[in-house]
């Protein structure tokens, strides 16, 4: 492997994200308590630097992929735009969870640092374009989150969260390994483009290749959290603290769509007619289970969390369309749904206030009077969740529905949709709850600046994208060569 | 030809913006907010004025069409135009919601802004839903309607309203999500979303069956039809006074809206040989329907169902005409059925928003609906006597009035079909003139039931001037029609030619006329054989 300069000017965004988390390692040890905002400011500083460089990088080399590193690295219109949107979550997450951080006394600098290793753990699977690199990038960011889980020390529910997380992550990541090393022992190669290369010549006769197949869907299906595999969402939604939630069910989301096309578009296209048969299953399944056990919540992070199930199995309807307007329909559909869920958490963490955790679908009644700006927001993510138009969420359902129909699935949509109806009754009580309901609590919600700010941009980005999609939608068609 | 004035665009996003004006304004501002509200509204209502007095009666094209790339990416457009069938439902919705911003005025004591600002909202949806060519623009609107309707009940509603608003919302989008899929089914067909293709569209048998019955789904839910009915009384009991007028004078128009600008003309063949559900349907509607509005004790309740029958005569007047050609051998007569349909949607849309704007008249001062708690109110208010009597002689199709134009049209369409269906339908002529004036001598007329009746005060200014301005449009349409119908008529011709015109692929001929009901349904499973895909 020859190393050329311009090779680090290709991964100059997750430079600018690793440099940022050190600076904030060190700078913390120097920060008295008291001035820990600064960590927030650095990292507030290293984000934005970073979404410019995702920029100037990708005007820099256009449309066509660049690769560094030996191949192991690519930069593509796909990568820019994810990039971009985890960049824009994450930069969200901060924004919301300064209040609730400090509240709880867990206002240190080891947040942000594990978050930005996080992030650049994301980058990497975004760009990896070598099963190896993926598998790196995969625990940089899997480790870094087992950590956040258990941020809250003194927590029991956060840590027995954390400890489940990490035991079914592990056999996840073991998945995933193993499948790696199967696809490795037929055809020798780990790079996606050259084992893409094998499988085209030998194709389905091999059956190591369909076992390592399966075994690597297994793997993407736990990270994606995709029924059967879905157990340890919901819990862990539910001990770790809000913002960690927040973080855990958007950027990483991105992640899994980003791991899931580079094996499967990237790595094994000559398969897709065996791993297209695979997520039917996992898409229904995760429909009907998610939007079903929903409705049986009390909890609202634990509703988010099957919610987030059922996402998963829109963002899978849209892969398995083995298209590329079907790639590009997963793709918006995934970067809206970490718009969305950051949205939701991002109002938990902003009411969870003075002492008060906001857990319950109660905890949400009478929002509306006590802030109608908030309330509207949470207002406009709920019907986006729930797919109805003007809202954004109803074009990235249109754009899958669209996908899978063009392939002749019509029944497939046909479920889809009917069990959307029923996701929509369970976003509807939320907002029963917010403007329907009297409060319980007569408290104004006073979220601070930045926060409102966030959430703001949040939730009007759900109107606006949702009027004006072509522009988000282009480049998700760019990303696949449409 | 120079650019036309986006008169469409700004009608419909002219009261879209100014509802969210109204609402940023808040309440602290409480009258100046109502003035701006009322100001959006009638300055909607004269900018949709053009659409009538600049229309072109003559032809069935579509006219003031605004076209530009919305997605380009899967060939939404931004596409819209109005033709004879839905520049009058337009022009109704913005001339009601008028009084419904009016009507709430001093009733709404809770964030009138955002009451305001909602029904604004909703309107500039509403017309959105009658200009849209292209599917997606109408399905998008069409759902976003749902939202503020969502709201304006559950926070303004009755004690039950939060299970009203929820069934309302769930039935109406368990009815649109299979049109979604149809829709975009189509699109693969056609390779547009625009409406006009899809009317051109050739398709097999099978696929019209069942985008036909994924079309009734959303339509029925809408309309709505017998059985899928039960949403509506919740939702009318339980919204407010300004909700239930929207209901019912337009929101259930745009089901019959549906049904004449996508079931009808896009798979004429598969409304040709399942017309029979459908009328059994609106007969049923009819009658049953009829029945159960004799049997309310709920003001709104009744009326309501009243709603529910007329609406059964709609359908009635739109799927009559197969039958017609059927049994008549001709065409003749069946742009009456459509066209009865049409003018009774829009007086029903005076008619029942004024009887709800009456309800809610005597709502606000007794705070009852129940007819029972009445009696004898016109000793103490005369003139709101004199207007309850008035529409409800309307609402039972006194000649005259713009209730008995359609109904009489749509009868008149279906002798020429079946003397049984016409004798069936007739029945409204009995069944509604039973439940109306029954709550008219109940409610209105005998001796004064209670102190608090005779404590009633009669109508006041804006009162007496939202159900003056409705009783004249019904007077007006009751007595001389013929510009309504004049300017429905090429649309309605059109469509009557266009729906005999087979869609299936092998036969591009004229459908088999003149042959018995039975027979020609068997001819009609023929052709699923032979003719499908």
């Amino acid at each position: 492997m020859n190393f050329q300069a311009i090779d680090l000017f290709t991964i100059l965004p997750e430079l600018v994200v690793l440099v940022t988390a050190s600076v904030v390692l060190l700078a913390d040890l120097y920060l008295p308590d008291e001035r820990k905002d600064i960590n927030q400011l650095i990292s507030f500083g290293g984000l934005l630097a970073a979404i410019a460089t995702v920029g100037i990088v990708g005007l820099a080399w256009g449309p066509t992929p660049a690769y560094a590193f030996g191949d192991a690295f690519v930069r593509d219109p796909m990568s820019d735009l994810l990039k971009g949107a985890v960049l824009v979550v994450t930069l969200l997450a901060f924004a919301y969870s300064a209040r609730y951080m400090r509240e709880r006394n867990m206002w240190v600098g080891e947040f942000h640092v594990l978050v930005l290793f996080a992030l650049l753990g994301i980058l990497i699977m975004i760009s990896a374009n070598d099963f190896l690199v993926l598998y790196l990038g995969l625990e940089l960011l899997a480790l870094c989150l087992y950590a956040l889980v258990a941020f809250n020390r003194d927590s029991s529910t956060g840590a027995e969260a954390a400890m489940k997380y990490f035991v079914l992550g592990a056999l996840g990541s073991g998945m995933l390994l193993y499948g790696i090393s199967m696809i490795y022992g037929a055809t020798g190669a780990l790079g996606f483009a050259e084992v893409a290369q094998a499988v085209a010549t030998e194709g389905m006769e091999n059956r190591i290749l369909v076992f390592g197949l399966v075994f690597m869907i297994i793997g993407i299906a736990f990270k994606f959290g995709a029924v059967p595999f879905h157990m340890w969402i919901p819990d862990v939604y539910q001990g770790a603290p809000a913002p960690v939630a927040l973080f855990l069910s958007s950027a990483p989301k991105v992640a899994a769509f980003a791991m899931a096309v580079r094996i499967l578009v990237d790595g094994l296209p000559g398969l897709a007619s065996e791993w297209s048969e695979i997520l039917v299953i996992l898409s229904v399944l995760s429909l009907a289970i998610g939007n079903v056990v929903a409705i049986a919540q009390v909890n609202i992070k634990r509703m988010l969390g099957y919610s987030t199930i059922s996402h998963v199995g829109f963002i899978f309807l849209g892969l398995l369309a083995a298209t590329p307007g079907g790639y590009a329909a997963a793709m918006f559909y995934a970067v809206v749904y970490a718009l969305m869920s950051a949205g939701a958490f991002g109002v938990l963490v902003m009411i969870s206030h003075q002492g008060f955790e906001a857990e319950n679908l109660d905890d949400l009644k009478g929002l509306g009077e006590r802030d109608p700006w908030l309330a509207a927001m949470m207002a406009l993510v709920m019907f986006s969740m729930a797919g109805v138009p003007p809202l954004v969420g109803f074009m990235a359902k249109l754009l899958v529905l669209e996908a899978i129909i063009d392939i002749g699935l019509v029944w497939l949509a046909i479920v889809a949709v009917a069990f959307s109806i029923v996701g929509a009754f369970y976003y509807l009580r939320v907002i029963k709850m917010i403007y329907f309901d009297k409060p319980e609590l007569d408290a104004p919600v006073d979220a601070t600046r930045d926060a409102r700010i966030a959430v703001s941009v949040n939730g009007l980005s759900m109107l606006v994208l949702g009027m004006f999609p072509a522009a988000l939608l282009s480049l998700c068609e760019a990303a696949f060569g449409g | 030809m120079l650019p036309q004035f986006p008169w469409l665009t700004l009608v419909i996003w002219l009261p879209i913006i100014g509802g969210l004006a109204v609402i940023a304004n808040g309440d602290e501002n409480g009258e100046q907010t109502k003035r701006i509200a009322l100001g959006v509204a009638a300055a909607t209502f004269v900018a949709s004025l053009p659409l009538w007095l600049l229309f072109e009666p003559g032809t069935a094209a579509m006219q003031f069409v605004e076209r530009a790339d919305w997605i380009p990416a899967i060939k939404v457009q931004y596409y819209l135009g109005i033709d004879g069938i839905s520049m009058p439902l337009i022009l109704l919705t913005t001339f009601v919601t008028i009084f419904v911003i009016i009507a709430g005025w001093e009733v709404v004591t809770y964030r009138p802004s955002y009451y305001m600002g909602a029904f604004l909202i909703m309107e500039g949806i509403m017309v959105g839903v009658f200009s849209a060519l292209d599917a997606i623009l109408f399905y998008f609107f069409w759902e976003a309607m749902l939202i503020p309707m969502f709201i304006i009940i559950g926070v303004w509603g009755g004690p039950n309203r939060v299970y009203a608003t929820i069934k309302f919302f769930l039935y109406t989008f368990f009815g649109s999500v299979f049109m979604l899929v149809a829709l975009i089914y189509m699109f693969f067909q056609a390779d547009s979303f625009s409406i006009p293709d899809f009317h051109a569209l050739q398709l097999g048998m099978t696929a019209q069956v069942l985008i036909f019955l994924a079309f009734l789904i959303a339509f029925a839910v809408k309309v709505p039809m017998f059985p899928v009915h039960t949403w509506l009384p919740d939702a009318h009991v339980e919204a407010p006074t300004g909700g239930s007028v929207i209901l019912a004078a337009i929101m259930l128009k745009i089901g019959g809206y549906g049904f004449l600008r996508f079931s009808l003309p896009i798979t004429p063949d598969a409304s040709a040989s399942l017309d029979g559900l459908i009328i059994a349907l609106s007969l049923i509607a009819v009658v049953y329907i009829g029945f159960v509005a004799l049997a309310q004790d709920d003001m709104k309740k009744l009326i309501a169902y009243s709603s529910i029958a007329h609406m059964g005569f709609v359908t009635l007047g739109f799927f009559v005409v197969f039958s017609i050609v059927r049994h008549t051998g001709s065409a003749e007569g069946a742009a009456m059925g459509i066209s009865g349909g049409m003018v009774q949607m829009i007086s029903h849309g005076f008619i029942s928003g004024a009887l709800f704007l009456c309800v809610g008249v005597l709502y606000d001062r007794m705070h009852t609906r129940r007819m029972a708690d009445y009696g004898g109110v016109i000793n103490t208010m005369p003139w709101f006597g004199a207007f309850v009597v008035f529409f409800a002689m309307a609402n039972a199709g006194l000649p005259g009035t713009s209730g008995f134009v359609g109904e009489f049209m749509v009868i008149l369409a279906t002798f020429r079909a079946d003397f049984w269906y016409a004798l069936l339908a007739a029945t409204t002529l009995i069944l509604a003139a039973a439940f109306t004036l029954w709550m008219v001598k109940r409610v209105v007329f005998g001796p004064v039931g209670n102190d608090q009746v005779a404590a009633l005060k009669d109508l006041d200014r804006r009162e007496t001037l939202n159900l003056g301005a409705l009783a004249v449009a019904t007077l007006a349409i009751g007595i001389w029609p013929k510009p309504l119908v004049d300017v429905m008529e090429p649309s309605i011709q059109n469509l009557v030619q266009h729906v005999q015109v087979s869609k299936l692929p092998d036969s591009g001929a004229v459908r088999v006329e003149a042959a018995p009901p039975a027979a020609d349904g068997v001819q009609d499973l023929a052709q699923i054989s032979t003719g499908a895909d």
